[in-house]
């Protein structure tokens, strides 16, 4: 346990991630690009969760808890969003978010 | 008695109205003319029993005429003290007129269901001639002034409607919206006197307004403006609502004009009914003219005698018969009002007040005839114009003795019911302002001459070349000519002074035969001038004409007064006052509108980007702020 990566390490990727997802979130305009880009910002927290009671609770368990309790819910929502995505295909043929505005006018 | 019913006399004509409103065009045209005579027939029958009952059957012992409220209910509760009210008021005036509107208007009604036959919208003409007698006969029963005012915007729209009647015409919708303009010009006097009035006296009720012990007439006010009471103001402004109603000088321009309607209208309203409505508003508020504002009814005695002469002038130069006949009408109305203007109250005083309602009676029926006469000429000639007619009398035989009949009645001819009348307003006129009875005189003189050339020129004379030979109208439009003669021959006979006074008590009147037989004469001299001139064609006319040719222009151009009105209102009016309100409207009001709206526009749409319904946009300004936030937070935190 001589070589242990320091913690700021793990949350240097963690907040990579996190702003990657943000940019994508804001910039792609293709749905499965945004809920991959969620996903994103979903993972770089769980990063953030399991290094955190790992370095600083190490007897515990609730950050590793609440770790795959969102990855269950993450995945609920990724086959919410995927099947919404197949519906709005079908109805517009296509899944740019520019241009799915029925309901804006 | 219970007069109670009495109600319907002005809601059956209402209901009509809108029943034969609403189903024009779903039944036979020639079935809404009939209904619509049936119901004037029975308004009139009930207003002839209201009459009786009224004069004929009083309760014993009483010696006046009481006022009856027949009939009232609240309309606008505005505030505790300010109600306005409608209902019914039978008074003798206001019986008496009952009487003559709703004759004179079933006499119509009939008339036109030969007359108005086979023309477009014979059932909206019914329908509207319904809604006028409505109007008026509201206008009559009034019980307060505000009741009387809303009737009588109500005639002003029958009025404006039906000359217009003929709506393809440009002359007939010019002349509709010169009669509705002069006349709600004129209005407008009439509603800032109401305003005065019920601001002194604090109510709009006939009863106590022209109650002599009432407190108005008694205390007065003592509000004085620009030298005369407040009360001399109203009343003058009052008065100009009559005067706008009753065609006075110089608010009379409307009527000439508003022969355009067809004649029927004519009889009805700008002869018998409508225009004497000034005269009535004047009887009715008549104890405030004497007790509370005599200058004003020096005015109108004087106005009203302008008016007679200046029409009567004028009527002797026109040739289009129903002009000439608008013209004797104004001075007809005329001398009703100097009729007034020269009463005083109670007993022989009121001689003038008796006067001018005796002779609203007279005329009603003689002028009706006249009208209705000079529709039945038209109808058998085609032509307004009298230089086109002539000789008519062999052709139209019925026509002509009533015409005749009704030209002596207006003439002053005994026994024949105009003489009457004419002899006591020229008695109250002698007994108080001898100039204003030498007009009178000078205008019973020209009144012979025109109608009588009028006369001459229609039925005598020679057979003008007519497109077919004229025939006699039917019974239906020769019947109600007949009625209206047997009216005019014996109407004269009503002893009027023991009905209709100023203080509704009966007094003893009989004819001054000092100023009856001059006038007589006057009268026969006038018709024989007219034989003179117009009986043959002699050219003696024509050469009257050139020698008076500067008098004769003018007259004949009826005094330039529609030129007057037209320089002061487009050259003086719309130069000076429209058109620089109309650049200022539309330069600054407008300019400051447009300014705002542009400032607001160009601000909105540079902004409008903002504003993009792109989630993703506004997520991004989120972060961002959320960045900056923290990035703020952080710098502080650590200085």
């Amino acid at each position: 346990m001589t070589a242990v990566i320091p913690l700021h390490y793990f949350l240097i990727v963690s907040t990579l991630m996190f702003f990657i997802g943000i940019y994508g979130f804001l910039t792609r305009k293709n749905l499965i690009t945004i809920l991959m880009s969620v996903e994103l910002i979903l993972n770089s927290v769980n990063i953030n969760f399991v290094a955190f009671n790992r370095y600083l609770f190490p007897g515990e368990l609730q950050g590793h808890f609440f770790t795959l309790f969102i990855i269950a819910v993450a995945a609920a929502e990724a086959a919410v969003a995927i099947a919404i995505i197949i519906s709005v295909y079908r109805r517009f043929t296509n899944i740019d978010v520019e241009r799915v505005d029925t309901m804006k006018h | 008695m219970d007069f109670s019913f009495t109600v319907w006399i002005p809601l059956l004509p209402l209901i009509l109205f809108v029943f034969l409103g609403l189903t024009s065009g779903s039944i036979r045209p020639k079935i809404s003319g009939y209904i619509g005579t049936a119901g004037m027939t029975i308004t009139t029958l009930m207003s002839y029993f209201v009459a009786y009952q009224y004069f004929f059957n009083r309760p014993a012992g009483s010696e006046t005429f009481e006022k009856i409220i027949a009939f009232n209910t609240v309309w606008l509760n505005l505030t505790e003290k300010l109600q306005i009210n409608l209902g019914v008021l039978l008074d003798p005036i206001s019986v008496m007129m009952l009487v003559v509107i709703t004759t004179v208007s079933l006499m119509v009604h009939i008339y036109s269901i030969g007359y108005m036959n086979g023309e477009k919208g014979y059932s909206r003409f019914f329908s509207f001639l319904s809604l006028f007698s409505f109007s008026m006969l509201g206008l009559v029963v009034a019980t307060n002034i505000f009741q009387m005012y809303i009737c009588w915007e109500l005639v002003g729209v029958s009025s404006y409607l039906l000359i217009s009647f003929y709506y393809e015409r440009p002359t007939a919708v010019a002349a509709g919206k010169k009669a509705f303009i002069v006349t709600r010009f004129a209005d407008l006097g009439f509603l800032i006197g109401i305003l005065l009035l019920s601001f002194v006296s604090g109510t709009f009720d006939f009863v106590s307004l022209t109650d002599p012990q009432g407190a108005l007439i008694t205390q007065g006010s003592s509000l004085t403006f620009m030298g005369l009471s407040v009360m001399t103001w109203a009343l003058v402004l009052i008065f100009m609502g009559g005067a706008g109603k009753s065609a006075m000088f110089p608010l009379h321009i409307w009527l000439p004009d508003a022969m355009e309607g067809p004649t029927p209208v004519s009889a009805l309203i700008h002869a018998a009914t409508m225009v004497v409505a000034g005269v009535y508003l004047v009887a009715r508020l008549f104890p405030l003219y004497v007790f509370a504002a005599p200058d004003a009814l020096t005015i109108v005695g004087y106005v009203g005698g302008i008016t007679s002469l200046f029409a009567a002038v004028i009527a002797c130069t026109q040739n289009d018969i129903k002009r000439v006949l608008a013209f004797s009408t104004m001075s007809q109305i005329g001398y009703m009002m100097l009729a007034l203007g020269v009463s005083g109250y109670g007993d022989h005083h009121g001689l003038g007040f008796m006067a001018s309602m005796f002779h609203l009676f007279t005329h009603a029926m003689f002028k009706a005839l006249l009208f209705l006469a000079a529709g039945a000429i038209i109808h058998a000639v085609h032509s307004n114009f009298m230089t086109e007619m002539g000789g008519l009398r062999k052709y139209l035989p019925i026509t002509h003795i009533t015409f005749l009949i009704a030209c002596l009645t207006i003439a002053g001819i005994p026994p024949f019911s105009g003489f009457f009348s004419k002899d006591e307003i020229l008695t109250a006129a002698w007994e108080h302002d001898k100039f204003l009875f030498f007009i009178e005189y000078a205008v019973a003189g020209l009144t012979a001459f025109y109608m009588f050339r009028l006369y001459f020129n229609v039925f005598w004379g020679k057979d003008r070349h007519y497109h077919h030979t004229p025939h006699e109208s039917p019974l239906v439009m020769t019947g109600p000519l007949m009625f209206l003669a047997a009216a005019s021959m014996f109407t004269g006979f009503i002893p009027f002074s023991s009905l209709v006074t100023s203080d509704s008590k009966p007094f003893e009147s009989h004819i001054e035969w000092m100023i009856a037989i001059p006038s007589i004469l006057i009268g026969v001299i006038g018709i024989l001038v007219a034989m003179w001139f117009y009986k043959k064609e002699n050219g003696i006319s024509e050469k009257m004409a050139g020698g008076l040719k500067h008098l004769y222009k003018w007259s004949y151009n009826k005094f330039y007064m529609d030129e007057v009105y037209l320089f002061v209102t487009k050259k003086i009016i719309f130069n000076n006052i429209s058109r620089p309100a109309a650049w200022f409207d539309r330069h600054v009001v407008d300019g400051t509108m447009n300014g705002i709206a542009s400032v607001t526009n160009r601000t909105s749409s540079g902004i409008k980007g903002f504003q993009s319904g792109q989630l993703q946009k506004y997520g991004f300004v989120f972060v961002s702020g959320v960045i900056i936030l923290v990035f703020t937070f952080i710098y502080i935190w650590f200085n």
